[in-house]
């Protein structure tokens, strides 16, 4: 189900899904928040929101392509003591081009790798995937 | 001796009615003053209290939602998404719990269900309770949990094999 919606539109329904999967109001989901710190999502949390993702976008989503930190984090080429490497940070650029990794670039050390998952980056990344759909 | 019938106990589904592997499941449960806790709760006025109904949701689901994998993995019920009651149940009541499987992937598994009462006016709905479960082998592989951590003790799973319903073997 290919439909063209604006980014006001995806942005709409990645906050109803926040608000669903995470029990929190809909001011507190802007762009920027970050979905562990600022909305209290844990790990069980993001199975919720990928599954609710998939049905209101029509969408497939592989674990991978949401989470590359995992395949990242087990390579010492990538990390090297809990901060990726300059290979890393080539991989994750490659893997996640739906999220701005400028600042974490700056300091990447990985126990902060969780703020990169914004509402902003969520809805980047579902708008990739209709694009490409 | 005593931990066995401790287990035997912890099982709030009396049936299963309805069986489709993969996709949804129906299981009866008959509400009875037998029940200790009825007359804490509350004295007078006994009502079956709400987690009760939910861990019996929980007990339908998880056996639906293993079974769809023969029971290959360990389920745990990881996040209940929605719980919403509408009315009392009563000891004497008969209780239908119905689950579907909305999603299932490698680590995870999402149901919708609904709880009502077939005997009352109106075949009342009971409750509408929406549940996530973890598949544990995909998530935390290599721990290892206690027996009473799971669903599935051999009690869950004769009563699938007591039923009519064919399932997938194995």
């Amino acid at each position: 189900m290919t439909m063209t919606m604006n980014r006001e539109q995806v942005f709409e329904q990645v906050r109803t899904v926040m608000v669903d999967a995470l029990g929190v109001d809909d001011e507190e989901v802007k762009p920027e928040a970050t979905l562990m710190g600022d909305l209290g999502a844990e790990s069980i949390d993001f199975l919720d929101i990928v599954f609710r993702l998939e049905k209101a976008f029509g969408i497939k989503i592989p674990r991978e392509e949401l989470f590359p930190a995992e395949a990242i984090l087990g390579n010492p080429e990538f990390v090297n003591n809990g901060r990726l490497t300059p290979k890393g940070l080539a991989e994750l650029r490659a893997k996640m081009p739906h999220s701005d990794i400028s600042e974490f670039a700056k300091n990447p050390d990985m126990s902060k790798f969780g703020d990169l998952f914004t509402v902003g980056m969520i809805v980047n990344f579902v708008e990739n995937k209709l694009k490409a759909a | 001796m005593f931990y066995y019938s401790w287990v035997m106990r912890w099982i709030w589904i009396d049936k299963f009615v309805e069986f489709n592997s993969g996709e949804s499941a129906i299981a009866v449960k008959n509400v009875t003053l037998a029940e200790e806790h009825l007359h804490d709760h509350f004295p007078g006025f006994p009502v079956m209290p709400e987690c009760l109904i939910i861990e019996g949701m929980a007990q339908t689901a998880g056996i639906l939602v293993g079974e769809a994998k023969k029971f290959k993995e360990k389920v745990i019920l990881a996040k209940i998404k929605k719980a919403v009651f509408h009315n009392y149940v009563r000891p004497g009541d008969s209780l239908r719990l119905s689950a579907k499987i909305e999603s299932i992937a490698p680590e995870a598994a999402s149901t919708t269900g609904t709880v009502t009462c077939p005997d009352k006016i109106g075949n009342k709905l009971i409750a509408e309770i929406d549940l996530m479960f973890s598949h544990i082998d995909q998530n935390l592989a290599g721990k290892e949990f206690p027996k009473e951590n799971f669903v599935f003790t051999d009690t869950f799973k004769s009563l699938l094999q007591g039923s009519a319903f064919k399932t997938v073997k194995g």
